[in-house]
């Protein structure tokens, strides 16, 4: 079958304020079958599928049944924009460049809050472009004691009106027909503006400004210039955020303000009570509203926005996701592991021992599991957030925290992604997805891999345990640095967040208007849909990545294959094999020789990761290390580090020669790190440079995982790099500052 | 007269004018609270720092001191 270019299709954009169900319409009429691409040039996700309508020509001609393409938009109150993620809405909506203009355009109206979303369809039928108003959530307006007559609505409006109820799948056969009613004729959905600037002066401005909007925004739609002069009037501003706007039309807009300013008139409430007059003198036609009710939300809010019991849920809420997060993924992560290396084994059983075998087992198997692993994380917290962003729970949280967060630069909904990077920093990354705003998750995101995530636990671990090398593992003593960790990793998250959010990634405050959605249960397969799509496109994209860097360390660790050995370990395997081969041997000796046998291979592994490219690479690192207390043994550890944090303690037990199963509590890694010492006999892990090596894995960027998610979520890798410079920076510095410092008061 | 900050939860009132910058002034108007509109303060959220306001038919939340910018007659 030939496919035509998808611009050939006829376009329809679906549109709406927040939380009106957009996303729900969206995928019952693309059938959940939809493509995620990106906005051009830019890296804000956009939904993207097909849906077939009768009465529409198709691709092979007049034949009734057409397909048609249905792109989503992102959820706004207005079209006017400050910033360019504003900007996008429009872009998205009116078609501006470098976006195409659609066909048509669906409005998702929530029929509880109608008034005000008919704002939102009064700007839209001004730009020129045929509507259709999705009339939703019309089965809760009975509990309300409200009325909303579709039919009134269609005739004032001038534009088809569809009453839908959008999760329980209603309404949407007459949709569809609406749609194609509007495709085939376009002028049913063009009804011509509504409200009429009136006023003088205002009508003044408009003429000022109108002959100045560039030609290439309105494209070829006749309609949209008057439009797009109101937008500009309402949108431009001496410290919007908008580029591309041509400076003459920039400049026009700014006098007719001041203008308007002289005389006591104000051109932003002219035009945005012109539209609101224009409903509310319509309202009664369409709406009717009985005695009020006390809703359901408004009893659920008495308990959960209560000072004492919402703070004790909220409380109780984030230690699920910390818990779930934390713990509950465990299991999951546990048998993905085991997984693993049980098909390790069975391959390398098949496979000769060699070269090849250790990379498939070692390059690709362990690094398919590198990302496989951070499934179970993912999946639950897009599931619980998907529940808690569904019930209407998380813009509760985000007013919740707002105070907090804003004093440190963030913004409420960041929360719940910074209690994730607890648990590790890859699903955190991800769920910045909840803000809106790019600065906020730019912000978020770049801060994230600062909280002390799980994977710094056993390397934290095995430093504390050799730092109080004479007083056993657990103690009071122990404890407490860790959970000095903890408190050190989250300063400095938040300290950063505070100093970039005054610097780099500087914002303009943005008025705290959150918008509590009613309460309503989640709707399942939207929630799964999210589920599954964040987890597909991590294991397309970032997965990718993480695999060619696990394959690259693999090398790193594995290669030059022939180095010269101090010992002749095949000799000695042979000779010890022979032994244990001789007829009639004691079963003492016979586990004292596989003990021996043992020992050799992890010798052997230890000596050639010594000697690899890694090992070439800490050497040359030394210098660099050694004013941080480090020698090239732990620039091993800390290169190896890379694929992830834990990675440094089973290295460390290669590259002492405990062999690749240690861990933080291996006796025998511990014992030899005790004992390992620089060239001129001093020691090499004194206090005080495991608590200098604590704090750069606290701070450094040691993490591949994290650096793929941040380019899947950023779409560039300047974002990523950045991380990578900073963190490190940071961690050197500060790490270098630590053992300096400790080193002049008389530490070691 | 007053401002929307000092009314107690429950009670309504007319919004008179709205202050502070213009992309807040703008942002209020365009979700609804235009001069003229019926506002009524649903709760206060001390630890969040925001007044939670009931406005054509919807819930909105704005911050304490920025609603110390909303000039209201208490109706």
């Amino acid at each position: 079958m030939l496919s035509r270019p998808s611009t050939a299709l006829l376009t329809v954009v679906i549109a709406g304020n927040p939380n009106t169900g957009k996303t729900t319409v969206f995928n019952q009429l693309t059938g959940g079958r939809a493509k995620v691409g990106n906005y051009p040039g830019i890296t804000v996700s956009r939904h993207e599928g097909r849906l077939a309508l009768d009465g529409v020509d198709g691709p092979h001609g007049a034949d009734g049944v057409g397909t048609v393409r249905v792109l989503d938009s992102p959820g706004t109150y207005s079209l006017s924009a400050r910033s360019k993620d504003e900007l996008l809405a429009l872009q998205a909506v009116a078609g501006l460049p470098p976006l195409e203009r659609p066909d048509l355009v669906v409005v998702v109206v929530d029929s509880t809050q109608l008034n005000r979303n008919l704002y939102l369809v009064l700007q839209i039928i001004e730009l020129g472009l045929p509507v259709v108003v999705a009339l939703n959530m019309t089965d809760m307006l009975p509990a309300l004691g409200r009325e909303v007559d579709a039919q009134a609505l269609e005739q004032t409006l001038g534009v088809p009106v569809v009453s839908l109820v959008a999760r329980k799948g209603r309404g949407f056969d007459e949709l569809r027909q609406a749609m194609a009613k509007v495709l085939q004729h376009r002028e049913a959905g063009l009804p011509g503006w509504r409200w009429k600037p009136e006023a003088g002066p205002l009508l003044e401005d408009l003429a000022v400004v109108e002959p100045l909007v560039p030609a290439a925004w309105t494209g070829n739609g006749s309609g949209s210039r008057r439009a797009l002069a109101t937008w500009s009037l309402l949108s431009l501003d001496d410290d919007d955020e908008l580029t591309e706007v041509p400076e003459e039309l920039r400049r026009a807009v700014e006098s007719r303000r001041s203008l308007a300013r002289e005389t006591g008139r104000s051109i932003d409430r002219e035009i945005i009570e012109g539209r609101y007059r224009w409903i509310d003198a319509h309202a009664d036609r369409f709406l009717k509203s009985g005695t009020a009710v006390v809703s359901l939300t408004d009893r659920i809010d008495r308990i959960i926005l209560n000072p004492l019991i919402g703070f004790a849920l909220f409380l109780g809420l984030m230690t699920l996701v910390f818990q779930s997060l934390f713990t509950w993924a465990d299991p999951m992560i546990g048998f993905i592991e085991t997984l693993f290396g049980w098909c390790g084994d069975q391959i390398s059983r098949l496979l000769p021992e060699g070269l090849f075998a250790s990379f498939v087992v070692d390059g690709l198997i362990g690094g398919v599991g590198a990302f496989v692993v951070f499934l179970p994380q993912i999946l639950l917290l897009f599931l619980l957030i998907g529940i808690m962003e569904d019930t209407g729970y998380m813009a509760r949280v985000a007013v919740l925290m707002d105070r907090i967060m804003k004093s440190l630069g963030l913004h409420g909904r960041a929360f719940v992604p910074m209690l994730s990077g607890y648990a590790c920093a890859v699903p955190a990354i991800m769920a910045t997805r909840n803000m809106e705003r790019r600065r906020d998750r730019l912000l978020t995101m770049m801060v994230l891999p600062l909280m002390t995530c799980s994977a710094r636990l056993p390397v934290y671990g095995l430093l504390i345990a050799a730092i109080f090398a004479s007083r056993g593992e657990s103690g009071f003593a122990q404890g407490l640095l860790m959970a000095g960790m903890y408190l050190f990793g989250t300063a400095a998250a938040l300290i950063c967040a505070l100093v970039l959010s005054k610097t780099m990634l500087k914002g303009k405050p943005s008025p705290l208007l959150i918008e509590l959605p009613p309460y309503r249960m989640p709707h399942w397969p939207s929630v799964l849909q999210t589920m599954w799509e964040q987890t597909r496109a991590f294991i397309q994209k970032a997965g990718t990545i993480i695999l060619i860097c696990s394959i690259g360390m693999w090398l790193l660790l594995s290669f030059p294959r022939d180095v010269e050995l101090d010992h002749d370990y095949a000799a000695e395997r042979a000779a010890l094999e022979l032994k244990l081969a001789t007829a009639g041997l004691e079963d003492a000796e016979q586990g004292r020789l596989h003990v021996r046998l043992d020992a050799l291979g992890a010798e052997e592994a230890g000596e050639r990761t010594r000697k690899s490219y890694a090992g070439h690479l800490g050497q040359v690192l030394e210098p660099v290390l050694e004013p941080l207390g480090f020698d090239w043994k732990i620039g091993i550890g800390i290169i190896s580090a890379f694929a992830a944090r834990e990675v440094f303690v089973s290295t460390m037990g290669v590259v002492y020669g405990v062999g690749e199963g240690a861990d933080e509590t291996t006796p025998a890694l511990r014992d030899r790190l005790r004992k390992a010492t620089w060239p001129d006999g001093r020691k090499v892990f004194t206090p005080l440079t495991c608590l200098s090596l604590m704090i750069f894995f606290a701070l450094a960027c040691q993490c591949m995982s994290t650096l793929a998610v941040t380019r899947l979520e950023t779409g560039t890798w300047l974002w990523p790099a950045l991380m990578l410079v900073y963190m490190t920076s940071l961690a050197w510095l500060t790490s270098f500052a630590v053992y300096q410092g400790g080193r002049l008061l008389g530490f070691e | 007269m007053t401002t929307l900050d000092c009314l107690t939860p429950g009670s309504e009132a007319l919004l008179i004018e709205v202050g502070g910058a213009r992309p807040f002034q703008c942002r209020l108007m365009e979700m609804g609270l235009l001069p003229g509109t019926r506002v009524q303060v649903v709760r206060r959220n001390h630890f969040g720092g925001v007044l939670e306001l009931k406005v054509r038919h919807s819930h909105v939340t704005v911050r304490t001191i920025e609603a110390s910018q909303l000039i209201v007659s208490p109706a």
